[in-house]
């Protein structure tokens, strides 16, 4: 019996068997175009044709000046975007977390930017933003702030800060749901002790669930930068990269040269740019993962 | 709160005024003739309108189709047998996650040229689906090893066979599960049809209703009060489907993320 339970459960050949149409279309479909991509990096392909160039995309990238604003400006924006999306998730979560009337009710509210196509969010914001009859600068012009119609998303720095906060509104529910998830799983004990040791409300937060939930959290910092970083839709509906470039990233800026101009080499060596930044936050996303599993199993 | 629901509560609100109350600046704050008029209207100003959200529909259900097609026996091999390069592999799964289909634009664009699916359904619904298989698979893993191996043995001990298994034991015990990744994998798709549907399609008749909203934003007079009524109806169906699985949803995407 033992025998033929063996063989049972090692099938190598069938386990394998099952995974391969899921592994192939894989393949053809990402990983495939993956390489295709760093191969276009070296060519100057466009509809035209192709030919090989060498480095000249890379030379050209990164010896522009623009280019190294757009990397700079990529990693500002995501600075704020994560760092708010972490700030507002945790105080939210600790909110959905505390024993209020109705907290069960808010935490499917906090859900709809994230269920909601981004697309369709975006042309909320759109409105919301307009400057002449949109309602933030509606009560802007109403409490005095502003003196006069103000379009948030016509000038630099402000369509800056639009693009941050429309992305911190897409992001942040999933984050809140991550560490309320995460403070949920906090031995329920370990406050019990506290509360008989007469540790005040703060040194049960800075002492029991921040030090408990830091895994989490340091895995939503790496996850949601990634997203962040990835982020396309929100900046192309908003201003499409505009006004004069203020707010294109580095995957904007790919979209842009690729699919704007037709220049595919360029927009390759764009990719590929990103593709080694997303390796980089990936590897350090699963090694951190990886050491996580291991405390887990030692425990 | 107010943060995270004032533009849905103000898209609802824009979408009950008329025109010219809503340009108006200063921004009004009340109007006293609010209706649905923008909803019978907006069928006039964007005609497509029903064409779009079929599409809509149309789209996220193949993708969560064929998604499922592709994830249930890799997810299946993946909690039941122990082979080489099986962890490597997951972990490989985790990181194309990472990977946006920004990234991919430029061959899959040149491959859907050459094959000629570029302005067809299936330029949307291949690259959708191949984003959405990594998340599926673990979810769906998750839920293959709650279901106890012991009674798959006893079956398989007692001589019925593998296609019998999988007949009368793993499908009636797992089909939460599968509504479950189903279901994500239809709001996931249905949130993603922006990026391959403004790339790979020009075509009005094959357009989500995303892009096909987004035509409408470069006119110089929009009329925002239809624009919203037409974007919330647009919405609500996966608010709907949201609504009543949440619990579910939230519960499926977390524990694999925060446990493992």
């Amino acid at each position: 019996m033992k025998q033929k339970l063996k063989s049972y459960n090692a099938q190598t050949y069938l386990a394998y068997a099952l995974i391969a149409p899921a592994a192939l279309y894989i393949v053809l479909i990402v990983a495939w175009p993956l390489l295709e991509t760093i191969r276009l990096s070296f060519t100057n392909s466009s509809l035209a044709g192709e030919d090989y160039v060498g480095f000249e995309n890379y030379q050209k990238m990164l010896s522009s000046k623009k280019f190294n604003g757009i990397v700079t400006r990529t990693f500002v924006w995501m600075f704020f975007s994560v760092s708010l999306k972490l700030i507002i998730g945790l105080i939210g979560a600790v909110l959905l977390n505390a024993n209020l009337k109705g907290r069960s009710i808010f935490r499917v509210l906090v859900m709809p930017p994230w269920v909601v196509p981004i697309a369709i969010g975006m042309l909320g914001w759109l409105w919301l933003y307009n400057g002449y009859f949109g309602i933030i600068a509606g009560v802007g012009m109403r409490t005095g702030i502003l003196d006069g119609p103000f379009g948030f998303l016509a000038y630099k720095q402000s369509a800056f800060i639009s693009t941050i906060i429309a992305d911190v509104w897409v992001g942040t529910p999933m984050v809140t749901v991550f560490f309320l998830a995460a403070m949920q799983g906090v031995p329920r004990d370990l406050y019990e002790a506290a509360y008989c040791d007469g540790a005040s409300r703060w040194d049960r937060f800075f002492k029991i669930t921040l030090p408990q939930i830091t895994p989490v959290i340091i895995t939503m910092s790496l996850l949601s930068a990634i997203w962040t970083f990835n982020s396309f839709e929100i900046i192309w509906i908003l201003t499409e990269g505009g006004p004069r470039g203020a707010t294109t990233t580095l995957i904007i800026d790919t979209y842009k040269q690729a699919l704007g101009n037709y220049k595919f080499g360029r927009g390759a060596a764009r990719a590929v740019v990103v593709m080694i930044l997303l390796t980089l936050f990936a590897g350090f996303y699963l090694a951190l993962l990886a050491r996580i599993n291991k405390k887990i199993s030692h425990e | 709160m107010t943060f995270i629901l004032l533009p849905f509560v103000e898209m609802f609100y824009a979408s009950l005024r008329p025109l010219d109350h809503l340009f108006r600046s200063p921004y009004q704050f009340y109007s006293d003739d609010l209706s649905f008029w923008a909803y019978r209207e907006m069928w006039k100003t964007v005609p497509m309108l029903p064409r779009y959200i079929f599409n809509s529909f149309f789209l996220a259900t193949s993708v969560a189709v064929i998604t499922l097609i592709f994830v249930i026996p890799a997810a299946y091999s993946y909690a039941r047998f122990k082979f080489p390069f099986k962890n490597s592999s997951l972990y490989i799964l985790l990181a194309i996650n990472m990977f946006s289909g920004a990234v991919l634009l430029i061959p899959l664009y040149k491959v859907l040229r050459t094959f000629g699916l570029l302005n067809t359904y299936q330029a949307m619904i291949v690259p959708g689906v191949a984003f959405l298989i990594p998340t599926a698979i673990w979810l769906l893993k998750s839920y293959f090893e709650k279901i106890p191996i012991d009674l798959e043995e006893a079956a398989f001990v007692d001589g019925a066979s593998r296609v019998q298994i999988l007949r009368h034991i793993i499908a009636p015990l797992s089909t939460p599960g599968l509504v479950v990744v189903g279901i994500y994998a239809f709001i996931g798709s249905y949130a993603q049809q922006f990026l391959f549907a403004i790339t790979f399609n020009q075509k009005k008749e094959y357009m989500p209703i995303p892009s096909g909203l987004y035509e409408f934003i470069g006119y110089t007079t929009v009329k925002w009060n239809e624009m919203m009524a037409a974007s919330l109806v647009g919405i609500a169906p996966v608010l709907i489907i949201f609504l009543f699985l949440q619990k579910y949803i939230v519960a499926g995407l977390t524990s694999g993320a925060v446990k493992n």
